[in-house]
């Protein structure tokens, strides 16, 4: 690359034009004006924001085109203040931009690498410190050092150990038992399987002791969908046909995937769809996954009615419901 | 002497007697900085965590955060009355009741998503022009670190009001931890303080999210910024640049003035953004509970990519001997971002293997003449927006007519198709504008003026460019690859056949460009 241009010299120095500002007066002069007014207007937010907060009322809205009713002490304050510390930003600039020094100067660089000499005394120095602590020599303090240490990680990790429970069956268990009646949710109140129209969709939770008081831990494992359709749209196996009530089939509404409430019901296609990542579930399937990421269907209920003609579980769900987890048996 | 310098005078003797801090200021004083628009993201950066722990400050003044439940008997009607969590209920006060509340809360969020844009821009900037080369890879890793740092506080952030669409962002949260092989389930009890949503999380992550992770930024920014300091800034090349100057304004008073100014600046379009449009009304999607969801479920930006990530994955699982492996979790949430994040954490190591080069770099370069390096930011660049876009699939969906089952085809094909295609179009492009480049210095510009030659010919004038043009399109050096023998000197094989195969060829691809022009073909251009 002997002849390859390189041009070396930086003779062709840079121009420095001289600014507006610097040889004529009067605009030096109007420079210092609008950095006047370009502060001066700083304080007129500062001003505003003041009168905001201390005069206007909290519920004063305004109609602003485009942006709707917005409530007139928020946006006096927020205008204020942001004009306050627009401005006082813009006066800086434009003052450093046409009234401060505008030559650009040199500096130096230089390498990072140490010299030699300092290289070889540093490790000379640890060397000689290393040597000091004497470590080879003295086996027995080098291992109880080693022991103590490996001993001393343990207790941080131990002291987190109060954080929560651990998992034991929660994750596998809900409040669903055989003959736990289905409640609505909101309302708390039991459903005849006449109540229910074909096409009709119902949330329900178990019936528990207190039932204004379930914890949400309660709330994120127990839902379930309670759908009618025609017996006949089903297109089940015998035993999960057996699990439905006159058409009526339940599962659980906490998705299989990451465990968000799966709350999208296509009347049409018979689709349940997840908001959180679009898995879709056939409801005629037995909720088998058609689309997105979710790998299991969703658990259904096995359902039926009680002597008083109340839909009731059959029996607990007979897997976890919600997103997987290690200790989860999915075979 | 006028009496002001007289009384600066003695604090400026006060202060140097005891800490002998004048040779020191004077310097850093006079110390310069380069000035190029790009350098501004890494500041707005810097600016906007500095709005961020203001405006946080304020809030916690007012904001509970607790999972205790509470009635709410505040100002807003429609809540009224509902069951709800003190954590929720405080941020509606703070939006509601409290001068200047929704504001701040406005201007918190804006400037969480001002700082993490400004990151990644400032992050683009920086790998694109080879700021990250030697001697600056510590700063990068830092820079790194930041980001992912950014990523966290962010996710904690949005998490705190307790809000129906936040809770469904903990409870997604909750599954990629409970998706872990073997200690998944025991993490989440842990940090939930029980099975999801648990009764300790909210104040555990704002714990963190104030005092923890804002104290760890605190010390890396100052370290990243300290190593600017030291190191001195990069510079774009140009007449008089080299790489041992740096060429610029000096800190006082013009650099000063325009810094500090640019802080307010940024403040002020972050506290007008804040004024008039609203971020997060957390009061439209009520308190959270698990049995319920709004359509439309969305994270904030910078998560939306990892969201699209898990929402194209397909349905994966591994059942055997009692246990599951989620797949469709564990890939897109945990396997892909461990790779991006520690393939971008050692790129300036795997370039510098590539191309063998050692030495410290402290001139820019220009994109186009780096083709490799420009197509595969571009690469990660198409990877992340297919992500993000897919991340949105729900409100493209809706908002275009169009089906979400097709947008999720497209995604998880285009997922594997664009980014090679985007780093194939984009190095072409980087090699067709280095021939512009060459014909520039060559031929000249083109004027735009006709000329009709005496036998008929039309010819367009070409006009020379200036000198410092000429300087720029020729200071860049010409890549060469690496030149790597299996057989040493003596005939005899060397170890490592495979891995000196692959940084040839790497380095092959690496060095891929135009030729420079030569002497020689300047001047027979110059006898024409």
């Amino acid at each position: 690359m002997s002849n390859e241009l390189v041009p070396t010299d930086n003779s062709v120095a840079p121009q420095h034009a001289p600014r507006a500002t610097d040889i004529n007066p009067a605009s030096e002069k109007r420079a210092e004006q609008q950095i006047a007014i370009l502060f001066g207007l700083s304080g007129v937010g500062s001003v505003l924001l003041i009168y905001s907060y201390i005069f206007l009322a909290k519920d004063v809205f305004i109609f602003i085109p485009i942006m709707g009713n917005q409530n007139a002490q928020q946006l006096g304050i927020g205008i204020g203040m942001a004009m306050s510390l627009f401005f006082i930003g813009i006066a800086a600039i434009h003052w450093a931009k046409t009234l401060m020094p505008d030559k650009e100067i040199v500096n130096q660089r230089h390498e990072f690498r140490s010299s030699d000499e300092d290289r070889e005394e540093l490790i000379k120095t640890v060397k000689e410190g290393v040597a000091g602590v004497q470590l080879g020599r003295r086996k027995l303090i080098k291992r109880s050092l080693g022991a103590a240490i490996g001993l001393f990680a343990l207790p941080p990790v131990l002291l987190l150990r109060d954080l929560g429970p651990l998992p034991k069956k929660q994750l596998e268990t809900t409040n669903w038992k055989a003959g736990t009646r289905l409640l609505t949710d909101p309302g708390n109140r039991p459903i005849l399987a006449s109540d229910l129209e074909v096409g009709a969709v119902v949330q329900v939770l178990p019936a528990v002791e207190h039932e204004d008081e379930r914890p949400l831990s309660d709330i994120a494992k127990d839902p379930v969908l309670l759908i009618r359709l025609r017996p006949q749209d089903f297109q089940l196996t015998p035993e999960k046909f057996a699990m439905t009530h006159e058409g009526i089939i339940a599962f659980s509404k906490i998705c299989s995937h990451m465990g968000c409430a799966v709350a999208l019901y296509e009347q049409q296609t018979k689709h349940l769809l997840c908001p959180c990542h679009q898995s879709t579930f056939d409801v005629t399937r037995g909720a088998k996954v058609i689309f997105g990421p979710a790998a299991r269907p969703l658990p259904q209920l096995d359902i039926t009615v009680d002597a008083e003609g109340y839909l009731v579980a059959r029996a607990p769900f007979n897997e976890a419901v919600g997103p997987s987890f290690w200790e989860r048996n999915s075979q | 002497m006028t009496s002001t310098e007289k009384a600066v005078g003695n604090v400026a003797n006060f202060v140097d007697e005891r800490l002998g801090a004048a040779g020191w200021v004077k310097k850093s004083l006079n110390k310069v900085f380069p000035d190029h628009w790009s350098f501004m993201l890494g500041e707005v950066c810097m600016y906007s965590f500095v709005i961020l722990l203001l405006s946080g400050t304020f809030l916690t003044f007012w904001f509970d955060p607790s999972q205790r439940d509470v009635i709410y008997n505040g100002v807003y009607e429609p809540l009224k009355g509902l069951k709800m969590s003190a954590a929720y209920a405080s941020t509606l006060d703070i939006s509601f009741e409290v001068r200047g509340g929704l504001l701040m809360r406005q201007i918190h969020h804006w400037a969480a998503n001002i700082f993490m844009a400004a990151i990644v821009a400032h992050l683009l900037r920086v790998f694109f022009t080879g700021a990250f080369r030697k001697p600056r890879e510590f700063n990068w890793i830092l820079g790194i670190l930041l980001l992912t740092l950014g990523l966290v506080e962010g996710l904690f952030g949005y998490s705190l009001p307790d809000d129906l669409l936040s809770g469904t962002g903990l409870r997604i949260t909750s599954a990629i931890i409970q998706a872990i092989p073997v200690v998944g389930t025991y993490i989440s009890f842990f940090l939930f303080g029980g099975a999801f949503p648990g009764v300790g999380f909210i104040p555990r992550i704002f714990t963190l999210h104030i005092l923890l992770i804002p104290g760890i930024f605190l010390a890396v920014i100052t370290i990243h910024v300290m190593l600017v300091w030291y190191q001195k800034h990069t510079q774009f090349p140009g007449v008089g640049r080299t790489e041992t100057n740096v060429v610029g304004h000096p800190i006082l008073p013009v650099y000063m003035a325009k810094a500090g100014g640019f802080f307010f600046v940024v403040f002020g379009i972050t506290a007008f953004l804040a004024a008039v449009a609203s971020i997060n009304p957390i009061w439209l999607y009520g308190p959270y509970t698990p049995g319920q969801i709004s359509a439309g479920s969305q994270p904030d930006w910078y998560m939306g990519w990892l969201d699209g990530l898990v929402r194209m994955a397909p349905p994966l699982e591994t059942h055997a001997f009692g246990h599951t492996i989620s797949w469709n979790i564990l890939i897109p949430a945990v396997i892909v971002p461990g790779i991006v994040f520690t393939g971008m954490a050692l790129y300036p190591f795997i370039e510098s293997w590539i191309t063998g080069d050692k030495r410290e770099h402290h001139l820019l370069d220009r994109p186009r003449n780096v083709p490799n390096r420009t197509a595969l930011g571009v690469m990660s660049v198409t990877f992340v927006m297919i992500s993000l876009i897919n991340g949105g699939n729900d409100i493209l969906a809706t908002n275009f007519d169009l089906s979400i089952n097709q947008i999720m085809w497209f995604s998880r094909v285009g997922i594997f198709v664009l980014p090679p295609l985007a780093f194939v179009i984009t190095k072409r492009l980087c090699l067709s504008l280095q021939r512009a480049d060459r014909e520039l210095l060559l031929h000249g510009a083109e004027t735009g003026r006709l000329l009709r030659l005496p036998h008929g010919e039309f010819v367009e004038v070409h006009a020379p460019i200036s000198p410092e043009k000429a300087f720029l399109l020729q200071s860049h050096e010409q890549m060469a690859p690496l030149e790597i023998e299996d057989i040493d000197a003596r005939g005899v094989r060397r170890p490592g056949a495979i891995k000196n195969k692959i940084q040839r060829r790497l380095s092959k691809a690496h060095a891929v460009s135009v030729p420079k022009v030569t002497e020689q073909e300047l001047k027979e251009i110059e006898h024409h």
